[in-house]
């Protein structure tokens, strides 16, 4: 049987001044895998996942979600940004910001209702945080602000995720249960695309890996591509990364 | 006229109504939409708005050549808001910080409109005397047409604010993220950003270019340090904006000569020094004093422990102790054995110390649900 397209990215070409920061980017990633985007400082990662949602605009290229346009198809998608991204001393709670993940759903005006407010609430409790819902965002631990970006993307209900370095900050604790998250959702048959650093963990946590440096290296499966060869091609130096199994 | 007699006139005096009811929703439509620049890190756009704002009255004046004030308001929203988008446009299109685009914006508009103030001044019409007064403000000259454009674009403002408010508080937070949801961002920026410059615009008349920022920033900045909910945050800098315009109106009206632009924001400045200082949760007093317990507490639990870790070495938990060994180690006082004893945890028996049942149960079990309670 052959798996559909979830994400389809042809020709992306994105530059900030003069340099390209992405070059003629090709890339398919197949419905239902945890992939982890690798690369150096700099390579272009969140910058390929924010031309993918259209935050930046590239300057040629296009994205297909499941064949049809990103714009079209928006309510697919959800983005977990960096935490670092937003000021958490930003007067709201817990609650009120996984209740944001409802806010595309309801469209323009409409106000969330009890129905929004239960699902926000299941969300932080599969994240672990369903004590904390009324807790002022400022006060939560970095762990705790990411899972509550986590909890706030799940509430979208999408097909596929992304999320920009969710394992930035956070302990050995959160970590766990983050990628227990993620493989829940890939069991549910999503697809989860992530920005990572730590390439010790990315034979045990994701099973599809792209890797990226300004061009796309190679992408595929974890256990055919992630070798000593494309590490050393995408961060230049002699990679040697003892895979365990 | 002293404050009291300000108040008895305050209803039946019409200039004095007047200016007390626009100062008042003034600085109520001010702290709303302050709240949102201040949360934007755009604390100084009101600044560069209001100073951006001059030329425009001036352009306005030399081709009417009226002194109407709507007419010289409306000068200055166009060239407040050519000013703002072009801080948008350097900021966004250059290498330049906002503060840099934000300064440098704010003094070229500034510089112009002092340079066709001069000029006007120097013509033979007899309008001329008076634009200054746009430079301080001077509430005096508010008419009850004024004061009934100011309730319509609150009443606007208000309205648009309740409308998408959702929209505007997911942008505040996350605009990227935003964007992902389909929202036209730029749509919602702009219509946040037309509102502070219609505001600052309002206020020019009545506080004057110089001072118009304090309106949109003190307010706010107080509301913050009160609350951790948005909508309260607006609320209440609605509420002190509004406070600050009536008793600086009161106090400038019971003193000769106090101009009331500058009483106003002096008023607004006690609300924020006062919400800096003793707000519960935010303030400075409040920190130190759980600064200054924590450091009591600490000391206390210091002292628990230790004894705690002598009695371990003990068959007898409540073995008893001198003083002179206690403090001999870490040098805590007989003040701090006091404390414990009065929590029941430590016994005094003549001279010497002895722990209870309960400071042992309490001394083993500190500090090890810190994880728990943290995650």
């Amino acid at each position: 049987m052959k798996t559909k397209i979830a994400v389809k990215v042809d020709d992306l070409t994105v530059a900030y001044n003069y340099k390209p920061v992405l070059w003629d980017i090709d890339l398919e990633i197949p419905e239902g895998v945890l992939m982890a985007i690798v690369g150096p400082n700099g390579a272009g990662k969140s910058t390929l996942i924010k031309s993918i949602l259209g935050i930046l605009k590239p300057i040629a290229g296009s994205v297909t979600i499941y064949g049809k346009p990103y714009e079209k198809q928006r309510r697919l998608v959800a983005y977990v940004p960096q935490k670092g991204s937003v000021d958490w001393d930003f007067p709201t709670t817990a609650l009120d910001v996984v209740m944001m993940g409802t806010y595309g759903s309801l469209g323009w005006i409409k106000r969330p209702r009890q129905k929004e407010k239960k699902a926000a609430l299941e969300a932080l409790e599969k994240v672990g945080m369903l004590a904390f819902k009324g807790r002022q965002i400022s006060q939560l631990s970095g762990g705790q602000q990411q899972r509550i970006f986590l909890a706030r993307a799940l509430v979208q209900n999408a097909s596929i995720y992304f999320m920009d370095e969710p394992f930035q900050g956070v302990d050995a604790t959160t970590e766990i249960a983050i990628i227990n998250i993620l493989k829940e959702l890939r069991k549910a048959g999503k697809t989860v695309i992530v920005v990572h650093h730590d390439l010790q963990t990315v034979p045990e946590y994701f099973d599809w890996v792209t890797f990226l440096n300004v061009k796309k290296i190679a992408t595929g499966p974890v256990k055919d591509i992630f070798n000593d060869d494309n590490l050393t091609k995408t961060y230049g130096i002699n990679y040697k990364v003892s895979i365990q199994e | 006229m002293d404050i009291t007699e300000y108040f008895s006139l305050v209803f039946s005096d019409y200039t004095l109504r007047t200016i007390t009811l626009g100062t008042a929703i003034l600085g109520a439509v001010t702290g709303m939409l302050g709240s949102f620049a201040v949360l934007r890190k755009q604390s100084l756009l009101g600044d560069a708005i209001s100073h951006a704002a001059l030329p425009g009255i001036a352009i306005a004046f030399l081709i009417t050549g009226a002194k109407d004030s709507n007419t010289l308001l409306l000068g200055a929203l166009v060239s407040g808001l050519i000013g703002t988008f072009w801080i948008r446009g350097i900021v966004k299109k250059t290498h330049l910080k906002s503060d840099t685009a934000l300064g440098l914006i704010l003094s070229l508009f500034f510089g112009f409109g002092m340079l066709l103030l001069t000029f006007i001044q120097k013509q033979p019409n007899a309008n001329q005397a008076g634009l200054d007064k746009y430079l301080f403000g001077q509430a005096a000259t508010l008419v009850e047409s004024d004061v009934w454009l100011m309730a319509i674009i609150t009443g606007l403002c208000l309205f648009v604010l309740l409308l998408f408010w959702k929209e505007f508080k997911i942008l505040l937070f996350d605009a990227d993220y935003t964007k992902t949801l389909g929202f036209n961002t730029k749509f919602i920026d702009v219509l946040i950003t037309s509102f502070i410059v219609l505001a600052i615009v309002l206020g020019l008349q009545t506080v004057g270019v110089v001072l118009m920022s304090a309106m949109l920033l003190a307010p706010a900045a107080a509301a913050r340090q009160w609350t951790n909910s948005l909508s309260t945050m607006v609320l209440l800098a609605a509420v002190f904006g509004a406070f600050s315009g009536v008793f600086g109106t009161a106090i400038s009206a019971s003193q000769t000569n106090l101009s009331t632009g500058p009483v106003i924001v002096l008023v607004a400045s006690v609300f924020v020094f006062f919400s800096f200082v003793f707000s519960p949760s935010r303030g400075l007093l409040f920190k130190q004093i759980r600064v200054i317990k924590n450091r009591r507490d600490l000391e206390l639990h210091k002292t628990l422990s230790f004894m705690y870790h002598i009695a371990e070495t003990h068959d007898n938990i409540s073995h008893p102790h001198a003083i002179k060994l206690l403090n001999n180690f870490q040098g805590y006082t007989k003040s701090t054995l006091q404390k414990l004893v009065e929590k029941d945890y430590v016994k005094l028996e003549g001279k010497m110390w002895r722990l209870t049942e309960t400071g042992f149960n309490t001394a083993a079990n500190l500090y090890t649900k810190q994880s728990t309670d943290d995650e």
